[in-house]
């Protein structure tokens, strides 16, 4: 999922300075699971824009905050709340503001920060495993991603810099090679590690991405 | 191409005669002022075979490397032109070497690059499009007459290709293999980090002689003890043993330098008289100025040689 993290209070203030009035846009989905854009966390910014003179014109969390068909039809049931509206605070990823863009012209501004894509490793942390490269390579690096998770994203092993399984740049980070390593070692599979890998094709996807589910003659896909 | 003169021979013409290969390290400056470098190049130039010139280095912007590849040629030194992946994409690269083949750069050192993090530009945007092992690859596609891109030059570039090693990486096998991946990309010769421990080194070097390849040893000069407890906590792949740390930390006052000196002097004429390497690579960081007296005091003399 998405992560987020909200932007301090005063920044989004400050982003808020010309507007009077305000409508608040959370997510049922990821926002809600890292907290900063579910239903409690909409309910308190709103408390905290009115003690700040703001007037709150309404909130709503759509359940998918990136479906941009559902977040335009729950616009059009809150049109008159939107109208009064000087801006729109979104709070959820930079996806989710941009499917407000798409529903309105109002001003759109986002309260937080979108960090990666990211595995919920226990309740409220969360890491990034895959940077979403579009030509997957976890078959021969033990399903662990070199992309992701090695800090130059380097793929024929690792770098100088690997100092006692941890990465140079953070020695609370796993190396992603040394982890490869050990994973490759326990399948038995070394020999993944030692095949050259050729530079890889970074624009796979070209940005920004686009892309269609083929649909099959006489069927839906998937169905 | 116009004819390039080559004042001193290559490393490659060097270590093929079997002599033992000395290089040095010129590390350019920050901002324009060339001065100083100047004068540790005009130092060095006739005292070791070649002088790599590290690539902003520590992701420290820097003087160019390519640059001082030139100033060292026009001076008439022989630069060993190092090369990282932190900050420039493969079409930057082969354009840059391009650019040093023409005008005469012999031989290039192949590096990964340190991470945009650790150095002085901590918003940059990092490249690490390629690493090591796929820019040797890339020198070798251009020495077939080709880019990357699979499209043909109006010519081909010829370079004697190193890379690096690191003999006391933790853990050794990742590193033992990611070795054999940049001697298949093409490596011919190889510096180490810098090593302390020779039997260590012994060690590593009967899984080395494996490969047909050259090899010469990285020594980087103590200047304190303190500086060789830094390097053994911080500097990954790097072991300072114990004894030298002693050995340092019982110098007169006043006398660290000249006890790293001691040291260095006596690891270089042990490789030598004991063939542990075909050559040491001397790295005096900061302290170039005494690189002719340790070759002086390790009766090291490559006019003689
Ligand atoms: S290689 Fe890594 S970044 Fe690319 S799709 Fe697979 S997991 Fe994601
Ligand atoms: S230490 Fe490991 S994870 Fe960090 S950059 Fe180097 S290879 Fe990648």
């Amino acid at each position: 999922m998405i992560i987020t993290n909200q932007k301090p209070f005063e920044t989004i203030l400050k982003e808020l300075e010309d507007a009077k009035s305000v409508f608040l846009v959370g997510c049922g989905d990821c926002a809600t699971l890292c907290e900063t854009g579910g239903t409690d966390q909409v309910a308190e910014m709103a408390e905290k824009l009115k003690a700040e003179g703001k007037l709150i014109t309404g909130m709503i969390v759509p359940d998918v905050g990136c479906h941009e068909l559902d977040v335009k039809k729950e616009f059009r049931v809150h049109k008159d709340e939107l109208e009064k509206a000087d801006a729109l605070l979104v709070m959820s990823c930079g996806a989710g503001c941009q499917a407000a863009r798409s529903a309105t012209d109002k001003p759109i501004m986002p309260s937080n920060d979108t960090l990666f894509l990211g595995n919920i490793m226990r309740y409220g942390q969360f890491e990034e495993k895959c940077r979403l490269c579009g030509d997957c390579l976890l078959d021969v690096t033990g399903a662990i991603c070199p992309v992701a998770r090695c800090h130059k994203g380097i793929l024929n092993g690792p770098c100088g810099g690997t100092n006692e399984g941890k990465c140079e740049v953070d020695p609370e980070k796993d190396c992603a090679w040394t982890l490869i390593y050990q994973q490759l070692e326990k399948e038995g599979k070394l020999d993944k590690m030692r095949e050259y890998r050729p530079p890889k094709n970074w624009n796979a996807v070209l940005k920004p991405g686009r892309h269609a589910i083929e649909r099959k003659k006489g069927g839906e896909a998937n169905e | 191409m116009s004819e390039i003169k080559h004042v001193k021979p290559s490393i490659q013409e060097v270590l093929e005669s079997g002599k033992f290969l000395v290089t040095g390290e010129i590390g350019p400056p920050k901002g324009p002022d060339i001065a100083e470098m100047t004068e540790h190049i005009e130092l060095l130039k006739d005292k070791v075979h070649a002088m790599n010139i590290t690539d902003n280095q520590s992701s420290v912007m820097r003087y160019p490397s390519i640059g001082t590849a030139l100033l060292i040629k026009e001076m008439g030194g022989e630069p060993i032109l190092q090369v990282t992946c932190r900050d420039r994409n493969r079409m930057a690269i082969e354009a840059d070497l391009l650019f040093a083949y023409t005008r005469g750069v012999r031989s290039v050192l192949c590096l990964t690059g340190d991470s945009i993090p650790v150095g002085d530009h901590k918003d940059a945007k990092s490249v690490f499009d390629l690493e090591s092992a796929q820019l040797l690859n890339l020198i070798r596609t251009m020495e077939d007459g080709k880019d990357t891109g699979g499209n043909e030059m109006n010519g081909s570039v010829s370079f004697f290709k190193g890379a690096i090693v690191t003999p006391e990486a933790d853990p050794l096998e990742p590193q033992l293999m990611k070795f054999k991946k940049k001697v298949d990309a093409g490596a011919q010769w190889f510096q180490t980090q810098a090593i302390y421990d020779m039997d260590h080194f012994a060690k590593f070097m009967k899984v080395a002689r494996e490969y047909d390849i050259k090899l010469q040893a990285g020594l980087v000069l103590l200047v304190s003890a303190g500086m060789a407890k830094y390097m053994n906590a911080n500097v990954p792949g790097v072991m300072v043993p114990q004894d030298l740390i002693d050995e340092m930390a019982s110098a007169e006052k006043g006398k660290a330098l000249d006890t790293g000196i001691k040291i260095m002097a006596r690891q270089i004429r042990q490789i030598r008289e004991e063939g542990l390497a075909d050559g040491v690579h001397i790295m005096a960081i900061g302290k170039e100025g005494v690189v002719p007296r340790i070759l002086e005091e390790a009766e090291l003399d490559i006019s003689a040689l």
